[in-house]
């Protein structure tokens, strides 16, 4: 190898000095703001004060692990239905997966519940066929269903990725070998796909336990999640400090469940990566 | 069999759509109201030309979005070389794990820790007008950078070692050497960093909802302040139009360009 | 090859960066103007929608005439006076003129956030009416004197309901009791702002909202919690789209709003409920930070003006405290076209019994942000929720328990 030169050495100063600055500092921050009170002082008043916040936290993670496993249930033979398209017509399907995604979330999720209030289409419908009025926004089924509507894509996408790459071989050696049709999925497709599937329950998981729009609107403002409360918290300059600290308590609740996860599958170089947003 | 998964994925991309298809058929609505279609018109669409709020607020979502990608990638590619240059594996390491940070963490959390450092050096400093552009931009270059890295430091891990060598042997300076040998090698991620970094920062709410003041919005905050209150059909004549121009750049990329998409390209890996 | 891509990348890059750097000096060159920063509440002021005045547009060519100074008014809006507050307080942004309510005019007075006024600048004061400035004024309780504030419009909270959903013989009405009715289930909205909210439990209580005593803070509290069970959501302006397209009945809101959305529903109905109710008046401020102090009086000023009080009165249906609206019969016809009975139904203050927000001592402040939290955490989680969850853990668990046995089988094998 021949000798670096300077260039070479403090190529990455800039970005090291960036993450210093901007990623670990405002983590430092966080930690500082949850542990002291308003005063500066230490203290631990902030992350006891979170008792009252138990159910919110349940709520939230109990919301989220169902929207993740929706999610799922429905993204994953979606996705293996598409790969079982032909290559041209997967492309028309992949991109039909993320072309929601690029229009903006707020829009989407102000439009379903635009669509799904009482006075909306859907029940004006129903009205109209003498169903009588089901109201979703403003309840539990509501917040769930605009999770697995928004997030769906993040799950179908890298599960549908995991199965085109996946070797045609392994399926042809397995029926070769005497499996039947549903043997061939539960030992060979699943277990190769089951990276796919990882990234996409964080991509999903993530995002759902976090967020405050959909729960603000379809939620009606009645049911509220960490992210809501996060939200509201910071918009006081008094409660900053609750704020972090519950941010803090969110933040190392979610490293432990992709730590979790990741323990899941043998597979230890996926790294579950986000792409998506919120 | 067959046909059952035909009939499943129509009825899973039918009720992923309806939300965006009444959206766009409404937006053509002359009455501007969700629960009954007057008559065709394009009203709403003229509205939107006239709303200077919004436009403005597009344009800074550009401004925004092009220069924090720029800023991203430049500084995320000469990350990528001197981290993969770089002969500590401690230190390789630790930076990774905290440029990952802003990837793993929820979005809120990166917003609210961006907005408790810029509080608090805002009273350190004991200048009052510290959030708006600068924060704003700021913010979007961290988030973009784990990006720009995970494109770029693929490439360099295929980068064949010879190169720069061979560069070296016939009379490169190092410097010279990564610009004229490397350099071309690793542009195709430098491109698909920047692109994924620019979208990244179009479509950001959350992280631009705290580090953001009402002086300088940008579309996503312009609309969340829009559903705050009763929101104009000209919004829905803006997704539309969003979506119009999405849909044809998808397809051109998909179909015209190896390229692939961006956005599964980062998912993918 | 690649350096002809590299080149035309290159090239692409620099054509970016140059419009990049073109737009922005677009808007150095457009700053070299004076810019106004006026922050109000959202739907506040006319916008120039629908053929209406454009208030702001006006301001800046009035006094370009005048005044021979390029003014750019960057206008932005908040949707309560708390948000608005903490935007001011933590002093990460700078604003020449603010429309707070009374109660947070006189916090923002005790805090030293808001400058004197210069009448000087301003003289079309004497367009208020004698009940909002002046020696008898019976209204300026937040600011005596107005040293600090200019009136800019006024009002009182009332009950919308929807008339094909309550009938007309039901008896809560006339009451705050038809928000706590059962019978509506799902059908109410409350407000999403501490104050706003726990003033119509203190109001059906009939307690002092300005109360010293932590007790009626709590009986409110439970009187909230109780309605919890039975709202719809806790909404602000998301109210209009709700009461309009009938996905709620109930809901209290602001006179002025109520005629908003009578005009796209004419179901809906409106009260002044017996118990009392609040009135409120928003006036403009200049902040203490304020760069363009002057500027910001003369904008204020102008909103004095007969067009454009008259534009913004009708563009909000906001009872005005200007003496030029209420006396202007072209207004007065306008509003009699929208309903009947509009004009007093936003202007007879008399007949209604009314009481006003105060600024709250520290003490209750910290009080009522803590007992709003409560409210809002509040939350049943029914046990249908933790089944759900205790299956699907169970699933993973089952699935993780099967797969380590099987790959320990394999390895003994």
């Amino acid at each position: 190898m021949k000798q670096r030169s300077l260039f070479q050495k403090i190529a990455a100063a800039p970005h090291i000095l960036w993450a210093i600055m901007f990623i670990a500092a405002p983590m430092l921050f966080v930690l500082y703001f949850a542990f002291t009170d308003a005063d500066g002082n230490f203290s631990f008043s902030n992350i006891t004060s979170l008792s009252q916040y138990g159910n919110v936290f349940i709520l939230s993670i109990a919301f989220a692990l169902i929207a993740t496993v929706v999610c799922l249930l429905i993204g994953y033979p979606l996705a293996y239905f598409m790969a079982k398209q032909k290559p041209r017509t997967q492309k028309i399907l992949m991109v039909m997966i993320m072309l929601p995604m690029w229009c903006n979330l707020l829009i989407r999720t102000y439009a379903l519940m635009a669509l799904l209030d009482n006075g909306g289409l859907l029940n004006s419908l129903l009205e109209q066929l003498g169903v009588g009025r089901v109201p979703i926004v403003g309840t539990y089924f509501g917040v769930i269903l605009g999770m697995v509507y928004d997030f769906l894509p993040y799950m179908v996408l890298p599960i549908f990725t995991a199965m085109t790459k996946l070797d045609k071989r392994y399926i042809e050696a397995s029926y070769d070998l005497g499996c039947n049709g549903w043997q061939t999925i539960t030992r060979i497709i699943m277990p190769l796909t089951a990276s796919g599937v990882i990234s996409g329950v964080t991509m999903v998981f993530v995002p759902s336990i976090s967020t405050f729009y959909i729960s603000q609107k379809l939620g009606a403002g009645k049911i509220d999640l960490v992210g809501d409360t996060i939200e509201r918290l910071f918009q006081n300059v008094s409660t900053y400090n609750v704020g972090a600290a519950m941010s803090l308590v969110m933040m190392v609740l979610i490293l432990i469940s992709i730590f979790v996860m990741n323990r899941f599958s043998d597979d230890r170089t996926t790294a579950p990566v986000r792409g998506g947003l919120k | 069999m067959k046909i059952l998964s035909k009939c499943y994925m129509g009825v899973i991309f039918f009720l992923l759509y309806i939300p965006i298809i009444v959206l766009i058929v409404f937006s053509f609505n002359d009455a501007g109201s969700l629960s009954e279609f007057t008559k065709p018109s394009l009203v709403w669409y003229e509205e939107l030309f006239r709303d200077e709020e919004a436009l403005s607020s597009l344009v800074n979502s550009l401004i925004i979005a092009v220069s924090s990608s720029l800023i991203a990638t430049v500084i995320g590619t000469f990350g990528a070389l001197g981290l993969h240059r770089m002969k500590s594996r401690y230190i390789k390491g630790s930076v990774n794990a905290l440029t990952n940070i802003p990837m793993m963490n929820p979005d809120i959390v990166t917003g609210v820790s961006m907005m408790l450092l810029f509080v608090a050096v805002g009273t350190f400093l004991k200048t009052r007008q510290l959030f708006g552009f600068g924060t704003m931009l700021i913010a979007h270059v961290t988030f973009n950078l784990p990006y720009v890295i995970l494109s770029v430091m693929p490439r360099f891990k295929q980068l064949d070692k010879s190169l720069s060598e061979a560069a070296q042997d016939l009379g490169c300076t190092p410097s010279k050497a990564f610009f004229k040998a490397e350099l071309p090698e690793i542009i195709p991620g430098i491109v698909s960093g920047l692109m994924l970094g620019f979208t990244m920062s179009l479509d950001d709410f959350v992280i631009s909802h705290f580090v953001s003041s009402p002086n300088f919005q940008t579309l996503p905050l312009y609309v969340y302040n829009q559903t705050a209150h009763d929101v104009k059909f000209s919004m829905y004549a803006l997704c539309a139009m969003i979506v119009f121009i999405i849909t044809v750049i998808l397809l051109v990329v998909n179909f015209a360009g190896s390229f692939g998409s961006r956005k599964s390209r980062a998912i993918r890996r | 090859m690649k350096l002809r891509s590299f080149l035309s990348l290159l090239t692409a890059l620099v054509l970016l960066l140059s419009t990049v750097a073109g737009l922005t000096s677009c808007n150095t060159d457009s700053s070299e103007s004076i810019t106004l920063y006026v922050y109000n509440w959202g739907e506040y002021m006319s916008d120039g929608s629908e053929g209406t005045l454009d208030a702001n547009k006006a301001f800046e060519d009035w006094y370009f005439e005048n005044y021979g100074v390029k003014v750019k008014v960057n206008y932005s809006t908040y949707s309560s006076n708390e948000s608005m507050y903490a935007k001011i307080s933590s002093g990460s942004v700078n604003y020449d003129v603010i429309v707070p309510s009374d109660y947070m005019i006189e916090r923002m007075i005790g805090e030293d956030l808001l400058a004197p006024l210069n009448y000087d600048n301003i003289d079309n004061i004497g367009n208020i009416a004698p009940e909002f400035y002046g020696e008898d004024a019976k209204y300026d309780y937040y600011d005596p004197g107005n040293v600090y504030s200019v009136p800019y419009m006024y009002g009182m909270i009332g009950i919308i309901y929807n008339t094909s959903v309550v009938p007309e013989n039901e008896e809560d009405l006339g009451s705050w009791s038809l928000m706590w009715d059962e019978e509506y289930k799902g059908n109410i909205l409350q407000f999403n702002n501490s104050r706003d909210a726990f003033g119509t439990a203190q109001y059906y209580l009939q307690v002092d909202v300005n109360s010293e005593d932590e007790a009626d803070w709590r009986a409110a509290l439970d009187k909230l919690k109780e309605q919890k069970k039975v709202v719809q959501g806790y909404v602000m302006d998301e109210i209009y789209n709700k009461m309009e397209n009938g996905s709620a009945a109930i809901a209290a809101y602001y006179a002025g709003d109520y005629l908003t959305m009578y005009e796209e529903n004419e179901d809906l109905e409106f009260y002044y409920p017996e118990e009392g109710t609040n009135l409120y008046v928003d006036a403009m401020c200049v902040p203490k930070s304020s760069q363009n102090k002057e500027i910001a009086e003369r904008y204020i000023n102008f909103m004095l003006t007969e067009e454009v009080a008259v534009a913004n009165a009708e563009y909000t249906y906001y009872a005005s405290p200007n003496t030029l609206v209420r006396e202007n019969q072209e207004y007065i016809d306008y509003l009699g076209e929208i309903k009947e009975d509009a004009y007093e139904k936003i202007y007879d203050t008399d007949s209604v019994r009314t009481s006003s927000y105060q600024n709250l001592k520290d003490d209750k402040l910290v009080l009522l942000n803590g007992l709003w939290e409560e409210l809002k955490s509040d939350i049943e989680i029914s046990t249908g929720i933790y089944v759900i969850c205790g299956v699907i853990i169970a699933t993973l668990a089952g699935f993780g328990i099967f797969f380590a046995v099987r790959k320990r089988l394999r390895e003994v094998k």
